[in-house]
């Protein structure tokens, strides 16, 4: 049972990454425009290089 | 002062009714008008892929004051950031150019990022409570699988730990508004909701202390998360109609042209006072009533009074807010303006008959109005009972009567209407519709009456010429030489039809359009004609025509009908095979009505009808009991759009016809119509079935707790098994 200890805390933290990443995404309007960043997805444009 | 007033008004408007946003507010434009950097918005109708998200940025990038320039493909929407100076009117020609439609939308009447703080709010709750809800259903699982003593508490006030957290930051949209609705006196469906969260917790953290054997954190936590997921549904349905709404609504910045010391001023049409001069070029519609100094010019009264046929105006002529001025410019002194001009007049019209429209019960009011006094009893009888039987011992009575509580909690209920409605207004959005009142599908199911306005509803308001096949060759084509010249509507119309044929237009020279009468010309040295029939010397006939003049030779008249609208025949058909009574109201004049009506089959029509009219058919209709759907257009529609059971008007309506009904339809093709009641019927049924799903859980379940057999896992399982049952069920829709 003493791993537990380490499990409990393990899965808590994991969760909790998760849930920040959430937060973080609904922060930054991850969520404005589903459709328009579904299709961006294929557009070559910034392959090479990032966006200036 | 009274200045000062309307536009208090007018802001609380906007916050009352998302349409109203609507409303010209001074204040708005003045702060347009300023120089600043220039924050523009598109509109881009057909935008729909990758290709077209990289043309238009790049099209608005390539003009050398443009910043940025950013679509949202969800929304159709672009928004531009640019150095001041930038016209929207530049920008849309550059996108018309490369083949994109876009239309200039007032970025203050789009309050989209307010709106959608809300969403994220919910959402943001609904993101904690599903943590939370899967890290202590893994500790539960350990509990339900068997640990003992020690190890059993260490996971109750672990999962305590997270819940209560929790439970006080993504309950706050319950607690609020049961609050709410126990100060009102009422007895909400959010009080059992909230009594049960509240009560599963404290009861939980009594027991984990005192070592008890049962926990509910879970199902207080999941009870959260469930009824959450509802509430987002909900909201995004009215979100999106919201989003439509203004979007319609941005489309149309109200302004008008001042005439003042020889200079002309562009001015909101909220500052424009009684004695002032305005001009109203051709195509623009009338901002305030007054009457002609200068110019001649024919008026469309059809948003109006429902009249097809142009009216002359002149010198003299009153003119009314909301017409449309169609050939020659004119100079109008203002009679009045505001709240006094004929607009306001039936703007009050239309607050009269929505106050006379009883307040409509939607079926989860009446549902929650009948349950939650009884999942109170029940759970108060089940703790009274128990008390009685077990001899005074209050934990185990309370123990019981919050697993009554939880099991009886409507999370299923919760999601039953939301589910469906948000199916259903999505399909009904993919056809074309969209529903701006989550009980407008209800009302719509329940309609037996429908009754269509005739001009710009039936019909598209324009016009069609029935007799060109009996015109000779040369006629024709001098006819088309001069309907070529002119932008009225009849003309056009003629152009087109002759285009049609493949008529090549004669060599008429010398043309010159006399506002308000007609187009002149010289054909083969001799005088041409076309327009009204007293301008050529012709008898004016009961039908809309225009008449041709050639040299000195008789006059001809060509006959103008108006075209159908695409699907009203089907739709018309539809509701006719479905059983309803079908009424054809107008205000045109009884010839035409009549024959729109026998072309149509339909048994009652009303011709000639005013407004006050309009409305007061459909009272009497709702009086003798039936449900009625009103479809119109035009303002003289609007009181009875908003008196009536349940109305649809078509994009092209004005504002106060789209705000006053509770459907808009998108597109130009009437046909969708008759399917938006089946789906609505359809949906109403399995609104019907889910409330049937959850009530057959309770009788299941109910016994079992009250019994003290209810444990947190049955709890558990029962809930979530209900509310997918639900969920799936709403998916059913076609």
């Amino acid at each position: 049972m003493d791993a537990l200890v380490y499990l409990i805390p393990t899965s808590l933290a994991l969760g909790g990454i998760g849930l920040l990443a959430f937060v973080w995404s609904l922060r930054h309007r991850q969520y404005e425009d589903p459709k328009g960043d579904a299709e961006r997805i294929l557009n070559a444009e910034w392959d090479d290089h990032p966006k200036p | 002062m009274s200045a000062i007033f309307e536009q208090e008004d007018m802001r609380m408007q906007a916050s009352a009714c998302p349409a109203c946003v609507a409303a010209p507010s001074a204040e708005r434009l003045a702060a347009a008008a300023a120089p600043k950097d220039a924050r523009l918005m598109l509109s881009l109708p057909t935008a729909h892929c990758a290709t077209c998200i990289v043309d238009v940025e790049h099209e608005l990038e390539r003009h050398p004051q443009v910043r940025s320039a950013r679509v949202n493909l969800t929304l159709r929407r672009v928004s531009v950031d640019a150095e001041p100076g930038v016209e929207a009117a530049d920008l849309v020609a550059r996108l018309t150019r490369i083949g994109y439609e876009a239309h200039e939308l007032d970025p203050d009447v789009l309050s989209a990022t307010q709106a959608d703080k809300r969403g994220r709010d919910i959402l943001m709750r609904i993101g904690v409570s599903g943590f939370a809800m899967m890290n202590i259903m893994l500790l539960s699982v350990a509990v339900w699988s068997g640990a003992e003593a020690a190890t059993r508490d260490l996971f109750h006030w672990i999962s305590a730990a997270i819940a209560l957290p929790t439970v006080v930051f993504a309950g706050q949209p319950f607690f609020s508004s049961a609050w709410a609705s126990l100060k009102g006196g009422r007895l909400g469906m959010d009080v059992p909701i909230s009594l049960a969260i509240i009560l599963a917790s404290s009861i939980s953290v009594y027991e984990t202390a005192h070592s008890g054997h049962h926990a509910y954190f879970d199902a207080a936590v999941m009870l959260t998360f469930f009824l959450l997921i509802g509430r987002y549904l909900d909201y995004r349905t009215r979100a999106v109609a919201r989003s439509a709404a203004e979007e319609l609504a941005a489309l149309e910045v109200p302004r008008a042209q001042l005439l003042r010391d020889g200079q002309e001023l562009t001015v909101p049409v909220g500052e424009l006072v009684p004695g002032d001069l305005i001009r109203i070029r051709p195509g623009a519609r009338v901002p305030a009533d007054g009457e002609v100094t200068e110019g001649t010019s024919e008026m469309d009264r059809a948003l109006l009074t429902g009249e097809s046929l142009p009216v002359w105006a002149g010198p003299g002529s009153a003119l009314s807010t909301g017409e449309v001025n169609l050939t020659g410019p004119l100079v109008l002194r203002v009679t009045a303006a505001g709240r006094a001009s004929s607009l306001h007049r039936m703007a009050d019209l239309v607050a009269a008959a929505e106050s006379a429209k009883n307040r409509y019960t939607s079926l989860a009011e009446r549902m929650a109005s009948f349950y939650s006094p009884f999942v109170h009893l029940t759970a108060f009888a089940a703790f009274l009972g128990w008390l009685q039987v077990s001899g005074g011992d209050v934990r185990l009575a309370i123990n019981i009567a919050a697993a009554v509580l939880i099991i009886t909690c409507p999370c299923a209920l919760g999601l039953a209407v939301p589910a469906v409605v948000t199916s259903a207004s999505g399909k009904l959005f993919r056809k074309g519709m969209l529903i701006k009142d989550g009980t407008a599908l209800e009302r719509l199911a329940e309609v037996d009456t429908v009754l269509f306005d005739k001009t710009g509803t039936l019909t598209m308001g324009a016009p069609e010429p029935q007799n060109i096949a009996d015109l000779a060759e040369g006629d024709l084509a001098v006819a088309a030489a001069l309907a070529e010249a002119s932008g009225h509507p009849l003309a056009l119309a003629l152009a087109e039809a002759a285009r049609g044929l493949a008529v090549v237009p004669a060599a008429v020279s010398d043309l010159r359009e006399v506002p308000g009468y007609g187009i002149e010309g010289l054909w083969q040295g001799e005088r041409v004609r076309l327009g009204r029939a007293d301008w050529v010397g012709a008898a004016p006939g009961e039908m809309t025509a225009t008449h041709l003049q050639v040299g000195t030779r008789a006059p001809i008249s060509i006959a103008f009908a108006d075209r159908l609208r695409p699907g009203a025949e089907e739709a018309v058909r539809a509701f006719l095979a479905a059983g309803k009574t079908v009424h054809l109201v107008s205000g045109d004049t009884s010839g035409a009505v009549s024959a729109l009506a026998a072309r149509l089959g339909i048994a009652h029509w009303h011709a000639g009808c005013l407004p006050a009219e309009k409305a007061a058919l459909v009272a009497a209709l709702s009086a003798s009991g039936a449900r009625v759907l009103m479809v119109g257009d035009g303002l003289n529609d609007t009181a009875a759009l908003a008196g009536a059971h349940v109305s649809i008007s078509p994009a092209s309506a004005l504002d106060a016809a789209r705000t006053a009904s509770d459907i808009v339809l998108l597109g130009a093709d009437l046909g969708p119509v008759a399917d938006a009641v089946r789906v609505a019927v359809q949906a109403r049924r399995r609104i019907k079935q889910n409330f049937a799903i959850s009530l057959i859980y309770n009788v299941v379940a109910v016994p079992i707790a009250i019994l003290g057999f209810a444990t947190p896992l049955a709890a558990a399982l029962a809930m979530s098994l209900s509310s997918v049952t639900v969920s799936l069920n709403s998916l059913r829709l076609k």
